[in-house]
């Protein structure tokens, strides 16, 4: 696609991008694990997309702001050097440029868009000799449970994937919506009950990412968070094998228990998964997690009825 | 008999909204007592409350503005400070509380200060512009007003009655949904919106009919000024957009009431839909604020560059560019909804498409300074540092219309900031902007330039330690609402925005004490001629404060800028127009319908939150009563003499005189 | 001095004049109308985002009955007759009030309330039907949406018969008077619209329901 190659080649815009990320990179300096600081194919591909955004855009908006406080600058009441054009109200040339120059950079953009979108739909598998793997994610009220299907276990509020290798999510959500965000890797993506809706993405180095939901979600909302352990190989196995080993199963009955709310859960995992448990919650064959419950109220929520 | 009502909904166990609540209560009984022992209020009821004036009105929604901003403002700090002291800590207030406040926010901010205000400056300019003695609907002018306010009213109540909603300023459903919010907060929510948002879509159709029906002699649509044109924008879009809102949010009250499964996650129900529904008119909500802001800057560029409008035609055209596009961008809010690539990019191209037509409207006001002679009062710094904000708000604007970058900046604290970057620096700076610029139109003094200067700065540089930070810490993947946070690398951050929120307190501060010095030295400030700035458009035509009738005659608009040209020819034969011929004025009767209605409305909106059955009918049939009342009256106006009318015009003509015998003309 | 007096007089009156852009103010029967017409669009604006949930969710039965199972469509046709007769009879009372003739006014005015309020009552007679049979508006999304959209435009309805009754009530205390001749002008209006929703409704809910 020839915009991609003047996307990639432009050289003004490299220019730009280096001054957006000295701008943003002095904004940041000394600070680690956002999104500027990606860890990942999709999280790395979706920065370049937002520095080259702000590169086209800071092109014009430069220029702009220093034009504005220069014209405001320089003919102040007091300048009697400046000339006074009373009448002046009209110039087709210029209403020309001002009409031009935002559709010209919009239509860069736009450019940008529509191949960002479609190059890095959340939908879309990665590019990778490695089977991806699945992993399946039910946001509860409030953590976050992750079902490895392959594997049968299941973790809480802790996340372990192969360094490396693609992971497939798929996610829903037991009550009310949430979005499934780890900054370092990139692609936020909503989780709804009843809807089962995905995401690609890839850790390339062993670390650990942090990871939150970013769409409020209640009372427990600032606890829903984890840790993404993105780990060796043999790591991955030796974690599978201790999560079979130990640990509650995760079937209906201790399902039921987990959907309660709770607030700050602590990671742990299910040696266990009863199968389809994640497509019976999606599906709705669970029925929806209920939300406070006056006879049994959990620990920090006050699930206040007014009266 | 009082439906969930008892004394247990009341927080006696939660000093601090008892206590602010305590303080606000007596500081309205304070107020009140003062009116009725001072003999104030006949006055009040019968030139205020009642009134249907437009100008009138226009002051009420301003103050009414002006204190929900505070109340707003006070949320805030509340937030900026708990975050400050929530790092790995519970801070104060506690999650629900939180909740409350963050939820409280947004909505009193939307709905209560900036709508009010925004439509309080239309109120108060739009028909003076237009040269005209009032606006289409003069009585329904005013029950839009007091609903606003009943709506405003509620929102307040919920502090020391029960709760607030703990679900954000929209109330995403199922979290909005009974299972999940059994409590009242909600349904203060949705009553409170729901009828002022009454008021504003009554207040859209007064708008339009009174711009397209209601003009001067002479005054062709190419002849309004810009404001007005913003105006008609905003309005058109209020008309097409709030009946959306009316909808949802009905649907919403079904749900909740009733058992109905439009949004719940049983029985069919699709929250989808009201992410869709919401923001089909959330988008446009957001034009409908900023377009009469974009109006005001254009107003304000122009008179004090002492130049006319650059391309005005082309600033026409890019508003109603803006008010179309507004409604075929709402999904920009969800992409992260995982609706796939061709609508996303679809609805991304079209999110930044509207910054074509604001991009234009920058340039414009550019060339109005180009060539002009800048005088910087208040009105114009304000303006000035829209300009340079704003051009920072919507380059993040489209940086998050652009799909792959929302999918790292959604719902953090980037988005936060860059809403923030264009409500604060558009809407609430040319708020302030006009309501420096038409203060001495509305009360006759101009308002203290050295407070006015001090308050700009302080609020600008507020704004930027404030949002600044909440930008990078947003970058570094900080979500929204969360009450407190475990993360160390946002911590410094979290502390520069808590400390930015201090200097913006001050900019607030001075805000207040420029009123109160301005009140002070009344007559120091005094605008005798009603043209303080050396104005453009037709309100400066009139005395300040104008009489009742506006205008003693009618003006007959032959161009642009219909009073420059008055004014340049009066000063060209160094003589005013000569004096029309006086003839008496008949104008509409003050009428209580719109209070005694919103109260009808307050109670009803009370019961409905509380299920108190019979209070509700109460309410419906007093509402009902009241419009027959009105509707049996049979004089619905009165008549000015003539004399009278020549009395006040004559005074006017007389310090105009002066003026002009004391103007030495442009600097050469 | 009267008002009639001042209306000669000044033309460029806030309620007067005569056209409007560059004559000045247009008169207050044309701004009247204008805003009302106004309104009524937005009111349309609301119908459809009704008519939106509705198709969203007018196939999420959640297991229960479908429309097909539910509408009885010469009820509906009966309503419909009623309610489009009723908009005939409102014009009659229109020509009534311009041949200022009270007693047919009186009688068109009533027929039109008959009729608005046959159709009401076979409306509530369908609805009570419906949630006798276990199909309520709580039993799935789309009946909820059902009952909101059918019965917002029958809330309506009892709203202009509400209004009718008080224009009716209205013109016998006051006569022909200009103002009331714009409410009525307006009541007219309103009740077209009714009209022309229920159309777009018997269409779409019930005709395009009935078939699915």
């Amino acid at each position: 696609m020839l915009l991609r190659a003047i996307v990639r080649n432009c050289a003004a815009i490299r220019v730009g991008r280096i001054g957006a990320t000295m701008l943003l990179a002095a904004l940041l300096a000394g600070c680690q694990g956002g999104v500027l600081d990606p860890q990942g194919p999709v999280g790395a591909a979706q920065r370049t997309i937002l520095l080259n955004s702000v590169a086209i855009m800071l092109a014009i908006v430069i220029p702009t702001i220093l034009a504005t406080l220069g014209f405001a600058w320089w003919f102040r009441e007091t300048n009697t050097r400046a000339r006074y054009l009373p009448e002046w109200a009209y110039s087709g040339r210029i209403e020309l440029v001002v009409w031009s120059i935002p559709i010209l950079v919009i239509l860069f953009l736009s450019g940008i868009i529509w191949i960002g979108s479609h190059d890095l739909d959340p939908m879309k598998p990665l590019d990778s000799q490695q089977k991806p793997l699945e992993v399946q994610v039910v946001s509860l009220d409030w953590k976050w449970l992750f079902i490895y299907p392959e594997q049968n276990v299941a973790s809480i509020n802790q996340l372990v994937v192969p360094a490396g290798r693609p992971v497939h999510f798929s996610l829903t959500s037991a009550s009310v919506m949430n979005a499934f965000f780890v900054p370092q890797l990139g692609g936020m993506i909503y989780t709804m009950n009843g809807m089962t809706t995905q995401l690609h993405l890839q850790a390339d180095q062993p670390g650990e990412f942090y990871g939150r939901s970013a769409h409020f979600s209640g009372d427990g909302f600032p606890g829903m968070q984890f840790v993404l352990h993105a780990v060796a190989a043999d790591a991955f196995d030796a974690f599978v094998n201790s999560a079979r080993s130990r640990g509650q199963a995760l079937d209906k009955a201790s399902y039921h228990e987990l959907a309660r709310q709770s607030i700050d859960v602590p990671p742990s995992t299910y040696r266990s998964v009863e199968p389809d448990l994640f497509h019976e919650i999606a599906t709705q064959g669970v029925p929806p997690a209920p939300g406070p419950q006056a006879d049994r109220p959990e620990p920090g929520v006050s699930p206040k009825t007014g009266g | 008999m009082l439906g969930k009502l008892s004394w247990d909904v009341i927080p006696f166990d939660q000093p601090l909204p008892m206590i602010a609540s305590a303080v606000v209560a007596l500081t309205i009984l304070g107020v009140l007592a003062w009116v009725f022992l001072a003999g104030h209020f006949p006055y009040l009821w019968r030139e205020w409350i009642t009134s249907v004036d437009h100008k009138r009105i226009g002051v009420m929604y301003t103050l009414l503005a002006l204190l929900m901003l505070l109340r707003g403002f006070s949320d805030a700090v509340m937030m900026r400070s708990q975050q400050a002291l929530a790092f790995q800590a519970p801070g104060y207030l506690p999650p629900d509380h939180f909740n409350q406040v963050f939820s409280a926010h947004g909505t009193i901010m939307i709905f209560f200060g900036a709508m009010p205000f925004v439509i309080g400056l239309m109120n108060l300019v739009v028909p003076l512009q237009l040269g005209v003695r009032d606006v289409a609907f003069p009585t329904l002018n005013s029950v839009s007003l007091w609903l606003t306010a009943t709506g405003a009213l509620l929102v307040n109540i919920s502090l020391v009655i029960g709760e607030f909603a703990r679900t954000g300023w929209l109330p995403y459903p199922p979290l909005s949904e009974t299972a999940y919010s059994p409590g009242v907060g909600v349904d203060y929510y949705l009553w409170a919106v729901q009828i002022a948002g009454v008021g504003t879509l009554l207040t859209g159709i007064n708008f339009v009919t009174t711009i397209l029906k209601m003009r001067a002699p002479g005054m062709s649509y190419l002849r309004m000024s810009m404001f007005c044109w913003t105006s008609l924008a905003a309005s058109l879009l209020i008309v097409a957009a709030f009946p959306i809102l009316t909808a949802t949010l009905a649907m919403l009250t079904l749900d909740r009431y009733f058992g109905f499964h439009f949004f719940t996650n049983e029985a069919g129900g699709n929250m989808l839909m009201f992410v869709n529904l919401i923001w089909a008119w959330g988008h446009p909500e957001v034009y409908i604020l900023v377009l009469p802001a974009f109006g005001i800057f254009s107003e304000v560029i122009s008179t004090f560059s002492s130049k006319p409008l650059f391309g005005y035609r082309s600033m026409v055209a890019a508003t109603l560019f803006i008010c179309i596009v507004s409604f075929m961008v709402w999904l920009h809010h969800f992409f992260t909804m995982g609706a796939g690539a061709d609508v996303n990019a679809a609805f991304g191209i079209a999110t930044s498409i509207i910054a074509v037509g604001t991009g234009v409207k920058i340039y414009n006001w550019m060339f109005t300074m180009y060539g002009g002679r800048i005088r910087f009062a208040t009105p114009m710094l304000w303006s000035l540092g829209f300009m340079v904000t704003f051009v920072i708000g919507g380059m993040t604007g489209v940086l998050l219309a652009v799909p792959p970058a929302d999918f790292l900046l959604h719902n953090s604290l980037f988005l936060v900031a860059h809403f923030h970057n264009v409500i604060i620096g558009g809407v609430l700076f040319g708020a302030f902007a006009g309501y420096t610029y038409w203060f001495p139109k509305a009360f006759g003094f101009r308002l203290h330039e050295g407070w006015g200067k001090l308050a700009f700065w302080l609020t600008l540089i507020g704004f930027y330690a404030t949002f600044v930070p909440l930008y990078a810490v947003g970058l570094l993947g900080m979500t929204r609402r969360m009450q407190h946070f475990d993360v160390p690398a946002w911590y410094p951050w979290v502390l520069v925005a808590g400390a930015g929120m201090i200097i913006t307190t001050a900019g607030v501060v001075a805000q207040i004490i420029q009123l109160v010095v301005s009140i002070r030295q009344r007559a120091a400030l005094r605008d005798s001629t009603g043209d303080p700035w050396d104005g453009r458009s037709l309100e400066w035509a009139t005395p300040s404060p104008p009489p009742v009738f506006n205008f003693a005659a009618l003006p007959h608009v032959e161009g642009e800028e219909p009073y420059w040209s008055i004014k340049q020819r009066a000063r060209e034969q160094n003589r005013l127009r000569d004096e029309p011929e006086y003839e008496p004025i008949e104008m509409p009767r003050n009428s209580p319908t719109g209070f005694i209605c919103a109260f009808f409305a307050t109670v009803m909106g009370f019961a409905l939150i509380w299920h108190i059955w019979w209070m509700v009918a109460l309410g419906a049939l007093g509402a009902f009563a009241t419009f027959v009342v009105f509707a049996w009256r049979d004089k619905p106006e009165y008549v000015i003499s003539a004399a009278e009318v020549a009395r006040i015009d004559r005074a006017n003509r007389s310090a105009r005189r002066e003026a002009l015998a004391t103007y030495t003309g442009p600097r050469p | 001095m009267t008002a009639m007096d001042v209306r000669e007089r000044d033309p460029y009156r806030i309620h007067g004049g005569h056209g409007h852009a560059l004559g000045g103010p247009a008169p207050i029967r044309i701004v009247v109308g204008y805003g009302f017409w106004i309104f009524l669009l937005s009111d349309i604006v609301m119908f459809s985002a009704f008519f939106a949930a509705y198709a969203v969710l007018a196939g999420k039965t959640a297991g229960g009955p479908s429309g097909a199972e539910l509408f009885n469509l010469r009820n509906v046709a009966i309503e419909t007759a009623a309610l489009l007769l009723s908009s005939f009879t409102c014009g009659l009372a229109g020509l009534a009030v311009t041949a200022r003739r009270s007693s047919w006014f009186y009688v068109a005015m009533t027929v039109t309330f008959v009729l608005g309020a046959s159709f009401i009552l076979l409306e509530l007679r369908e609805f009570v039907h419906m949630v006798a049979s276990g199909a309520g508006p709580t039993r799935s999304a789309f009946l909820s949406a059902f009952f909101t959209l059918v019965g917002c435009h029958g809330l309506h309805v009892t709203a202009g018969l509400l209004w009718l009754l008080t224009m009716m009530a209205q013109i016998f205390a006051k006569g022909f008077r200009d103002d009331i001749l714009r409410r009525f002008m307006c009541f007219s209006l309103f009740w077209h619209a009714l009209d022309i929703i229920w159309v777009a409704l018997f269409t779409v809910v019930y005709l395009l329901g009935a078939s699915r």
